[in-house]
């Protein structure tokens, strides 16, 4: 919970000295509430007490970061329940699950997946964050053989898992600069953990079988100075996932409740046998506030929706995502090209100027300003009307351009083709296919112009 | 430090309405407590999951959602029958595709009757949507109304200029209503503070229009999660009505949905259980397999 500048002041010198650069301690208080000052501009704070106030003024939710280098996840310093109320910070990570117990030429398929897997989606790589390596073997020497070929031949963040206090960090430390998520942490052996995750220097995964189980693991462990943690409640299934989730940031965040201030992560590769069921809860669980999603799989059918899910989700609702409202020239459109028109939903253009590409069919790709909305909640708030568009065609002579009268409309526009009809006289409104990618069979059929 | 769950209580509750008749007549809302959470509130009807049929031969679907329909397309009787008889659903959502302008164009009278059959055949629940063109929607739906009785169907969608007519029929002939508005919270309290004035309240359902997994699902996960929690949290009675999401169509026409059938059955679920962790009451599907997918994951 953030201090208010009263609570802040109560603690500085009060001398107001200026030397923090501010007329007064209140002023500089009032400054390091809303996050505009840093603490270390006060010079004559007493240690203890910038301690106390760093805690207190840390975030609610803190950011832990598995994995170095340009495949590091950060995850936390989450702060709110409801995207809508702000935003969702920190993308979900999404692990696939390797078992020491796989045949070897499993493995090396099942690597060679996840190593291949590239999507890209309207501009945005969609990708797989970390490998959750698991110690079934009983074998120790085949689990580390399995760590180190991770570790060697790919740049995933890892995640080691195994029960087995000494195999677990001995296997930590072939890739402690990797800075590995070691799980599990429970409190059977957290007192023989911490003097090596703080040797390591690598994140815990602490699990509980409950969260009240998990506070007193992770409160002695930040006794023992170390922060870096990932909370796993332990829920058995998807249901049980969300009341863990929702209870956890709830405390963290509305309660101001340290002990469990920290990023989780869910398992649902243990939750359910059945892919479909497993890539569901992932979905689920990644909207109520699992840091990391842990899979058993890694076929693209399963993870492209869960990948483009986390996309959606973690998209930030207060910046639509938008393209410069003109008449987009696609190929060399000449007189005779066609004409569609769309919102400046960022994705609508994608999916249009795409499909006209793939066409290959020059055309004049108009993109009115919706402020980002989609077809028809733009056309409900007026802003993708027939008096909207007229406007446009006006503004950027789109008759001037084309010696034809016809204009494409998107399919679901079905409510727009009288009102067109009636503020642009003489042009023809044809009403696309509702489906982008029937675009360039449509435009290749019907552009006869 | 010791914990204490941090539960959060609600002292008002989603309106609960009964739709369809009889022994299999179906209740949604009813609760007093957010999606999910039955550890701190009481959520005594689990949601209604519908599947949806077509009054014509459908158009353009993917190989992989039309192969559990295949034999019985050409029917809608055939139709419904084998997805409540084959695949359990226990609801339907009656598509009258053929009714639109810009189409078949079919009569008020000939989809009224169609509506009758399909609905005399079986006895689950019945949602019946029209094509979205307000004006033509309304003739329909007032015939299906009169046609259909006191058969508690679900009649949509219903927006700002048509709500008049379909709810005045509806009132009449004993069904309730999809208040239908795009995407904005502020227009679904008002069109439900216009319906209610000759209205009653626990016959409406909102839809405030779902777009698929990729295709702006994020928009209406916040609708909706905006709409419930203006409902429970901050107790506004016009915010209070159950909540539908017909998505299963937008699904799959996504280019991803057609690109293979496992993709296509998660592109569905995924977006359904979006939806309703957001607090949908009623879900629109189109593949039974998403549907029951969803079912077994919710129990
Ligand atoms: S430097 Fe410290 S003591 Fe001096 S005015 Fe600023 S806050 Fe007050």
């Amino acid at each position: 919970m953030a201090l208010k500048g009263a609570e802040i002041m109560k603690m500085l010198p009060k001398t107001n000295c200026k030397e923090c650069g501010y007329p007064t301690c209140f002023a500089f208080a009032m400054k390091l509430a809303t996050g505009g000052a840093n603490l270390e501009d006060c010079p004559h704070l007493d240690p203890q007490v910038r301690a106390q106030l760093e805690a207190a003024m840390a975030p609610p939710i803190k950011l832990v970061t598995i994995g170095a280098g340009e495949n590091a996840l950060a995850i936390g310093e989450e702060e709110v329940m409801f995207r809508h109320e702000k935003t969702f910070f920190h993308e979900s990570g999404i692990a696939i699950l390797i078992s020491d117990k796989e045949s070897e030429s499993d493995i090396e398929k099942k690597l060679k997946r996840i190593k291949a897997f590239d999507f890209e989606r309207i501009g945005q790589k969609l990708k797989i964050d970390l490998l959750a390596l698991c110690f079934e073997s009983g074998d120790k020497g085949k689990f580390e053989a399995l760590v180190k070929k991770a570790y060697e031949t790919t740049n995933f963040a890892l995640i080691l898992i195994c029960e087995d206090t000494d195999v677990l960090f001995s296997a930590a430390s072939l890739c402690a600069d990797r800075k590995p998520l070691v799980y599990p942490i429970t409190k059977d052996n957290t007192s023989a953990a911490i003097p090596k995750l703080k040797e390591l220097g690598v994140p815990a995964g602490v699990k509980g079988q409950s969260i009240e189980a998990l506070t007193s693991v992770t409160s002695e462990l930040k006794d023992a100075g170390i922060e870096d943690m990932l909370l796993d409640p332990g829920s058995k299934n998807m249901l049980e996932g969300i009341r863990d989730q929702t209870l956890i940031r709830r405390a963290a965040l509305k309660k101001g409740f340290r002990p469990l201030g920290y990023p989780t992560i869910a398992f649902p590769c243990f939750m359910y046998q059945d892919r479909f069921k497993e890539t569901l809860a992932a979905a689920a669980l990644m909207i109520k506030y699992a840091g990391i999603v842990v899979l058993s799989q890694a076929e693209a059918q399963f993870l492209l929706p869960l990948l483009v899910h986390r996309f959606n989700i973690y998209s930030d609702p207060r910046r639509p995502m938008t393209v410069e409202e003109k008449a987009y020239e696609i190929g060399n459109p000449g007189e005779n090209s066609p004409v569609l028109i769309s919102t400046n939903y960022a994705l609508d253009y994608f999916i249009v100027s795409a499909a006209i590409e793939e066409a290959n069919i020059p055309a004049y790709l108009c993109i009115k300003d919706t402020e980002g909305l989609g077809v028809m909640a733009a056309w409900t708030s007026g802003k993708f009307n027939g008096e909207a568009i007229a406007e446009f065609f006006e503004k950027y002579a789109m008759a001037d351009k084309v010696k034809h009268r016809k204009l494409i409309i998107p399919g679901v526009a079905k409510k727009l083709v009288a009102e067109l009809e009636e503020e642009l006289p003489g042009w023809e409104i044809i009403l696309g296919p509702l489906e982008g990618s029937d675009i360039p069979k449509f435009l290749s059929e019907e552009w006869k112009a | 430090m010791k914990y204490e769950p941090p539960l959060e209580k609600i002292s008002v509750n989603i309106r609960e309405t009964v739709l369809g008749q009889g022994e299999k007549s179906v209740k949604i809302g009813g609760e007093n407590t957010l999606p999910f959470h039955s550890f701190e509130g009481s959520l005594p009807n689990s949601a209604g999951l519908a599947l949806e049929v077509l009054d014509t031969q459908p158009e353009n679907w993917a190989p992989s959602v039309l192969e559990p329909f295949e034999d019985v397309v050409s029917d809608p009787v055939k139709w419904a029958k084998k997805c409540v008889e084959v695949y359990g659903a226990e609801m339907l959502c009656l598509r009258l595709l053929s009714t639109d302008p810009m189409g078949k164009d079919r009569s008020p009278e000939e989809a009224a009757e169609i509506t009758k059959k399909v609905t005399d055949a079986v006895d689950v629940p019945f949602i019946v949507w029209g094509t979205d063109m307000e004006d033509k929607d309304a003739q329909v739906l007032m015939q299906v109304a009169r046609v259909c009785s006191g058969k508690n169907l679900l009649l949509g969608p219903v927006v700002k200029g048509n709500y008049e007519k379909i709810a005045k029929a509806a009132l009449e002939h004993g069904h309730a209503v999809v208040a239908q508005a795009s995407m904005d919270a502020n227009l679904t309290k008002e069109l439900n503070i216009a319906l209610c004035k000759f209205f009653p309240p626990e016959k409406i359902v909102v839809d405030p229009t779902a777009s698929a997994l990729g295709y702006g699902l994020e928009y209406t996960f916040s609708i909706i999660e905006e709409i419930k929690q203006f409902g429970l949290v901050d107790k506004d009675k016009m915010m209070q009505m159950p909540i539908l999401c017909d998505f299963g169509g937008d699904c799959w026409r996504t280019k991803e949905a057609k690109e293979s059938r496992e993709q296509g059955i998660l592109w569905e679920a995924i977006s359904g259980i979006t939806f309703l962790l957001a607090g949908a009451n009623l879900l629109v599907f189109r593949h039974p397999e998403s549907l029951k997918l969803i079912k077994e994951m919710v129990i």
